[in-house]
């Protein structure tokens, strides 16, 4: 039989697809944080907690509010979201003119106060979600069986992350935004209300990762870690796309969840690292990342 | 002269009862376990409490031991775990280290604990290396090992006719030690191993790792890891229709806490080695009931109950050595047979083994459970004997053959 690498064909095609899924998490949480540094200029620390508070109000809604997944799949990102307009209106305002480091640093005390919350309520070891019945089953595909709910996974975060670019990219919304980025003080001076356009867009990155938290609450084990074991790799993949680049986050994204799962075939041991292998080659060859612009 | 010849006489006497004031032994117990990461749940505080419990239920302070309890959270990593005992044993006197769960901590901690000639009574790792090749004498392993999961599972499983088997094992001490042992007693038994994975541990999709053993075409997936590893393993192996498609898994270190979190209609049917199930029996019962109210309602794991019990008897051990002494206590240890509501009656081997029986659970179905913890039910004992390494066969140096 016809096989590559010791791997036959068939095999390596089902890969290659659950490296696209896993690269849909990837895509849609940096997506998130690539639009928030983009124009906050904070690396946003709290993604993985906003990400994983997103799963957990999946769970609160199904079990003490009664609503199934689609209802949580609206819900969590704007509750989620609102929350992240708090934080940004409340904390991050008042860092915006310093540097770089505060907002890091309070950023990631903050992650670490909402795990250590949620750790305390629902302790370590996680909460059941089941996949909606809609969702349920899947399709064997000849070379693979491809639960259906997967496919959902891949197909909602390609339809995320292609709208996200289209409305920074090409709306008059997303112009107003990237020249608030450029230049805020002569945005602002054209009318444009520049703080609430801030606001507004730190609500939407942590929508996105609530987003990724309810996609993600079937099928990983939700728990209170479960963002912050996936918000370094997240960084390491924004950090090759190049920081603030949209477009760059979600190829990225999508492409390192491929190169990750083709490690999990041929040298399982490598596949925790070798994303990180992939950033350090980048940051010697391209110190912008892949996308991004030189400072 | 007679206050003179009084006050004398009272000083005599506190010089000669001063003897007996020497007496009063005080005892520093150092929990060292996971308090923040994967097995926080299945260890973590509720070992603090059940430490506590055994102080309470042995009445230290009314025989003279004064016992003093700290703990610490070694995150799962060597280096914490060892930088946390050094300084324990160091300088804050502490005398032994408890529970200490994963097992490369667990071997770090253990030859830490040599070195400084304290005592160790592990509750939570799993690795048979710790009465095997890495023993020594002031470590005792407590509630269960790799061995006996092996025996337990591995051999309940080929024995139903799983006789090829896959394994997915976490990649580090614990996942190469479980394997190892189950992979013995597949091929002992006439079974054959397909093929193994070695997964990054922690690890969150486990999706690829399982078409791989899918495509391995065994009859059983063995998971040799642990906590949210393995709740992810089964998660995932349920979406991609694995269980459906008529391969087995086997579950090789299961916790309650686990299948509390999966939740039974993911578990149920699950077959599961423990050496310790709150639903035993009124002992079991009436200890658990004290313990989760303590403990925010949640019930106790082995590897709680077995720091209970460990502490337990290192107390009776030291009463009975009237010394703290390391040596003569975990001498003590392994001569005086150990007895418990919670684990019965058993003893401390040579090689530092405590040998009970073990158990051999099925996940209920949720139609059979009464609620939440109502999750197991018994399908086999096995007697000590057969569970643990036979000490025939032991690398252990301080096994004389």
């Amino acid at each position: 039989m016809f096989e590559l690498l010791g791997v036959p064909p068939q095999a390596l095609f089902g890969q290659v697809l659950l490296g696209l899924i896993n690269g849909s998490f990837y895509a849609i949480l940096s997506l998130g944080l690539a639009v928030i540094f983009g124009l906050l200029n904070i690396i946003n620390f709290t993604h993985g907690a906003q990400y994983m508070m997103g799963a957990f109000v999946a769970w609160m809604c199904l079990n003490y509010l009664g609503l199934n997944y689609w209802a949580a799949l609206l819900l969590a990102p704007i509750i989620v979201g609102a929350t992240g307009i708090a934080v940004e209106r409340l904390l991050l305002k008042r860092i915006a003119h310093l540097d770089h480091l505060y907002g890091l640093l309070l950023t990631f005390g903050l992650a670490l106060i909402i795990q250590g919350l949620f750790r305390n309520q629902y302790g370590s070891s996680g909460l059941p979600y089941a996949i909606p019945p809609q969702l349920a089953g899947g399709k064997n595909l000849g070379f693979m069986f491809l639960p259906n709910y997967r496919a959902w996974v891949i197909v909602a975060s390609l339809v995320v992350c292609l709208s996200t670019w289209f409305l920074i990219e090409k709306t008059r919304l997303g112009a107003y935004l990237r020249a608030a980025t450029e230049n805020p003080t002569l945005t602002q001076a054209f009318g444009i209300n520049v703080p609430l356009l801030v606001t507004l867009t730190y609500g939407f990155g942590v929508a996105l990762a609530a987003f990724a938290g309810v996609l993600a609450a079937p099928i990983y084990s939700v728990n209170p870690n479960m963002g912050g074991d996936l918000i370094i790799v997240v960084f390491a993949v924004v950090v090759i796309g190049g920081m603030g680049s949209i477009m760059g986050a979600i190829v990225t994204g999508f492409s390192l969840g491929l190169v990750e799962g083709l490690t999990k075939v041929f040298y399982p041991e490598g596949a925790a690292t070798v994303i990180f292998v992939i950033m350090v080659l980048v940051l010697l060859v391209k110190p912008a990342g892949l996308f991004g612009r030189p400072a | 002269m007679k206050l003179k010849m009084f006050l004398a006489a009272s000083a005599l006497a506190a010089v000669m009862a001063s003897p007996a004031l020497a007496q009063q032994i005080s005892v520093k117990a150092g929990v060292l376990n996971d308090r923040s990461g994967l097995y926080a749940d299945l260890s973590g505080e509720g070992s603090v409490i059940a430490a506590r419990m055994a102080v309470e239920d042995f009445k230290a302070a009314d025989k003279g031991i004064k016992v003093e309890i700290v703990s610490a959270d070694h995150q799962n990593k060597p280096d914490v775990g060892s930088t946390i005992a050094r300084q324990w044993y160091d300088q804050d006197g502490v005398d032994l280290i408890l529970d200490v769960p994963t097992s490369s901590v667990a071997l770090a901690v253990s030859q830490i604990t040599k070195e400084k000639n304290k005592v160790h009574i592990n509750s939570g790792a799993a690795t048979s290396d710790l009465t095997g090749k890495a023993c020594n004498a002031n470590t005792i392993h407590w509630t269960y090992d790799t061995y006996a999961l092996a025996q337990g599972t591995g051999g309940a499983m080929v024995k139903a006719g799983g006789d090829t088997w896959f394994f997915l094992t976490a990649d580090y001490a614990f996942g190469h030690a479980l394997e190892r042992d189950t992979a013995a007693v597949v091929t002992k038994a006439g079974g054959k191993v397909l093929g193994a994975v070695r997964t990054p541990f922690p690890g969150t999709d486990f999706s690829s790792f399982l078409l791989q053993a899918q495509a391995s075409k065994a009859k059983v997936i063995g998971l040799a890891n642990a906590g949210g590893d393995t709740i992810n393993s089964i998660k995932q192996a349920g979406e991609f229709g694995i269980v459906a498609g008529g391969q087995k898994l086997a579950g090789l270190l299961v916790f309650l806490t686990d299948v509390h979190s999966l939740g039974l209609q993911a578990a149920q049917g699950l077959v599961l080695t423990e050496s310790f199930y709150w639903d035993t029996n009124e002992g079991t019962r009436a200890w658990s009931d004290r313990f989760s109210k303590l403990n925010g309602g949640k019930r106790p794991t082995m590897v709680q109950a077995g720091v209970y019990s460990g502490m337990l008897h290192y107390l009776k051990a030291v009463e009975a050595a009237k010394s703290k002494d390391a040596a003569a206590v975990v001498a003590k240890m392994k001569e005086l047979p150990t007895d418990d509501p919670l684990f019965g009656k058993g003893s401390v081997r040579a090689d530092g083994r405590k040998m009970h029986d073990m158990y051999l659970f099925e996940v209920k179905k949720p139609s059979e459970s009464k609620g939440p913890w109502d999750y197991y039910k018994q399908v086999a004992v096995l007697p000590a004997d057969q569970a643990f390494r036979p000490l025939s066969e032991s690398e252990c140096p301080l096994v004389k053959k």
